[in-house]
């Protein structure tokens, strides 16, 4: 039991990391947004695991959260947003796939070496846990940091959201997670009622320093 | 005593109710009228926490460190909402807001200050950091309420900057207690500060390590520390100005705060990292960049707020440095920034209505045209500067001088920073305050009470500190080490 208890852990939360490599080079994005569901699903399914074998029955209230709401009610509401804004068929080229896919696989390699390096007396099944949410977390600010868009930028926030209730659900017998996860949904869901209501399309930013100046109210 | 609920709990029950009623009551005047009230309770209630503390629950917690804090805080709090009542007045004769964004305004406010509130006297750090999310996202809203392409801009920017940083503080939290995890068990006092620190000593010392790093990067995006800084001109610059008087003179307190709590938890412990110059560096590159990036401001709210930067740069470097002396400038330089800050912005704030503009280059000779506004930034602009004999002269000279003993080239670095913002102050102050008229005049339908009060506490406490007042921050200096 204990072994299949830590490898069906071990398989949910790598998924989740392939996932996140997976937003990383779609262009299209309808089909971030699916990935992005797949992913949430996935978080759920290893949010509902480590209720399992915590016996922790709250976390499958987090669960619960991240399968209705992040799996499905967002992905839906920014299917639809997409659509009002009319950026579907916009394809995105900011970082090449390859650079973009080199550096996820440095800064995970970076998490892996600093996680299992300072975490040696944890418990097998928290530090692997750890150093695969902070993979995730830190492949989500890539992916915020290569996007322009508004809505890619907040499904990589989400990501990196999904990577850090994966650390907390991972720390055995962590109280507030549920809050912690509640208040994230509010977060979120400010963020893209945000998107929705004054139509952000792109981060604002644009090689045209004149236009960047008049924004900031610093020309002469 | 036989009240119903302690002062402790009071901080947090009076801006609730007052933002739900705010939510619900038409009417700009008795809606501007009891937020000053409330502000003035929450105040009262943070005043008598002075005089006598509950005992720290799991929750909630009040010691000497944040009570300097949630005064501080309540008080600044409460004069904003004096100024913004007059701010507030003239926006919505012009135009520019709407009751019911006004109504929305006013429950925000006290959203604000109870988010604040929360963050400052949370026991948990779980509950500290869900404060400060909160606190986040109330300033967001206020900042983009004037729903311009610029205030959109600035609010989006500060939104995912700001996020990114809280998130970053959240994994730094969940590594506290997993290193806390195994000396305390599991649960709750797992995340109870009380207990952390008590039992830090024996903490796993690289993963509290990892988790400073985390909390560092996180909870500093929100200080406005440099290379984190970029949400913080914007937000500060499109916002009405009571918000960016409370964003300069509390909400980056109450993230350094929780900064400050942390470091006290790595300070416990022997093996684990001093915190120290990491915070050092930080601060000190915020200190010299700002004091550059203020020479090409052109809108004076953003020119305050890197001002602001430079400041929190300062109080970053001086908590950095620790030891007794330090720790008391670092705090006191704390006070008189919020004070001296939030003043400057009541006085911007007329000003900009006045003018019309935020442009430097449409104000010009204010001391002639609005005498009591223009000598008000003057007299502003001269503390923030340090100039002896006001407050933040004192507080400036203490953080160089017990730095110059320990490393000089620090303070010599530190010193070049401040000299260097002194100078680009002066230069704009030149512009503004003297010199032909420029730009529209009118009469400023202005409040000047909150604006003159801060100013006067931080001339009284440039000449002389009341002996209880120096023990008590002599004895905060102590507790952060």
């Amino acid at each position: 039991m204990r072994g299949l208890a830590f490898d069906v852990a071990h398989l949910l939360a790598g998924s989740l990391v392939l996932l996140s490599f997976m937003q990383l080079y779609q262009d299209r994005l309808y089909a971030l947004l699916n990935i992005f569901a797949l992913h949430a699903l996935v978080l759920a399914l290893s949010v509902a695991w480590q209720a399992y074998i915590q016996d922790a029955s709250h976390l499958y209230v987090t669960a619960g959260i991240a399968l209705i709401f992040k799996a499905i009610v967002i992905p839906v509401a920014l299917h639809r947003i997409i659509v009002r804004l009319g950026i579907h068929r916009e394809i995105e080229t900011v970082v090449g796939v390859g650079p973009a896919m080199l550096l996820g696989m440095g800064l995970v390699a970076l998490s892996m070496v600093l996680m299992l390096r300072v975490t040696p007396e944890a418990d097998p099944l928290a530090r692997e846990d750890l150093a695969f949410a902070l993979s995730v977390v830190l492949l989500g600010l890539l992916m915020m940091v290569t996007r322009r868009n508004a809505v890619s930028q907040v499904v990589g926030f989400m990501s990196l959201e999904n990577g850090l209730v994966l650390a907390a659900t991972g720390a055995k017998g962590m109280p507030l997670v549920v809050e912690i996860s509640v208040a994230f949904s509010i977060l979120i869901a400010f963020i893209v009622i945000g998107i929705f209501l004054f139509r952000i399309r792109e981060r604002f930013d644009t090689v045209d320093v004149h236009a960047l100046d008049r924004f900031r109210g610093e020309q002469s | 005593m036989t009240w119903p609920i302690d002062a402790m709990t009071a901080v947090l029950i009076i801006p609730l109710v007052a933002a739900a009623l705010l939510a619900i009551l038409p009417g700009y005047r008795l809606s501007a009228r009891l937020n000053m009230f409330a502000a003035l309770l929450s105040f009262l209630a943070a005043l008598s926490l002075v005089f006598s503390r509950p005992q720290p629950g799991p929750y909630l917690l009040v010691d000497d460190l944040n009570n300097v804090f949630i005064v501080l805080t309540t008080f600044v709090g409460f004069t904003t909402s004096v100024f913004s009542a007059s701010y507030i007045g003239h926006e919505l004769e012009i135009g520019r807001l709407t009751p019911t964004f006004l109504r929305f305004y006013h429950a925000m406010y006290q959203v604000l200050m109870f988010a604040m509130n929360l963050a400052l006297i949370a026991n948990n750090i779980g509950v500290m950091w869900v404060a400060i999310e909160l606190a986040t996202l109330t300033t967001v809203l206020m900042v983009g309420i004037y729903r311009t392409h610029e205030a959109l801009e600035a609010a989006w920017k500060y939104f995912i900057l700001g996020s990114v940083g809280i998130a970053l503080a959240l994994f730094g939290t969940i590594l506290v207690y997993m290193a806390a995890r195994p000396v305390i068990g599991e649960g709750l006092d797992a995340m109870v500060w009380t207990t952390l620190v008590e039992r830090a000593a024996n903490f796993d010392p690289a993963l509290l390590n990892v988790a400073f790093v985390f909390l560092l990067l996180g909870y500093g995006t929100k200080v406005g520390l440099a290379p984190l800084h970029a949400w913080l001109p914007d937000a500060h610059a499109e916002g009405p100005t009571p918000i960016s008087a409370v964003l300069s003179g509390l909400l980056l307190n109450v993230a350094l705060y929780a900064l400050l709590r942390f470091k006290m938890l790595l300070a416990v412990n022997p093996n684990a990292v001093a915190p120290g110059p990491l915070m050092v560096t930080m601060g000190l590159i915020s200190t010299v960049f700002a004091a550059f990036m203020l020479y090409r401001r052109r809108d004076i709210k953003r020119m305050f707020a890197y001002s602001s930067i430079e400041h929190m740069g300062i109080i970053t470097f001086a908590f950095g440095m620790g030891g007794p002396l330090a720790n008391f400038a670092g705090l006191l330089h704390m006070t008189m920034h919020s004070l001296t800050k939030s003043a400057i912005f009541f006085a911007v704030g007329h000003i900009a209505q006045v003018k019309g503009t935020q442009r430097i280059a449409d104000m010009g000779g204010l001391t002639v045209t609005n005498p009591v506004l223009g000598w008000g930034l003057v007299l502003g602009v001269v503390a923030i500067a340090g100039l002896p004999p006001l407050g933040i002269f004192m507080s400036e000279f203490l953080v160089v001088t017990s730095t110059f003993a320990r490393e000089p080239w620090l303070a010599i670095a530190l010193v070049f920073g401040i000299l260097i913002g002194f100078a680009a102050l002066f230069l704009r102050l030149n512009t503004i305050a003297f010199g032909e008229p420029r730009g529209a005049t009118g009469e400023a339908k202005a409040s000047y009470a909150p604006m003159f009060a801060h100013l006067g506490l931080v001339f009284i406490a440039g000449i002389y500190m009341p002996a209880g007042l120096v023990a008590w921050f002599q004895n905060v200096a102590k507790l952060l080490g």
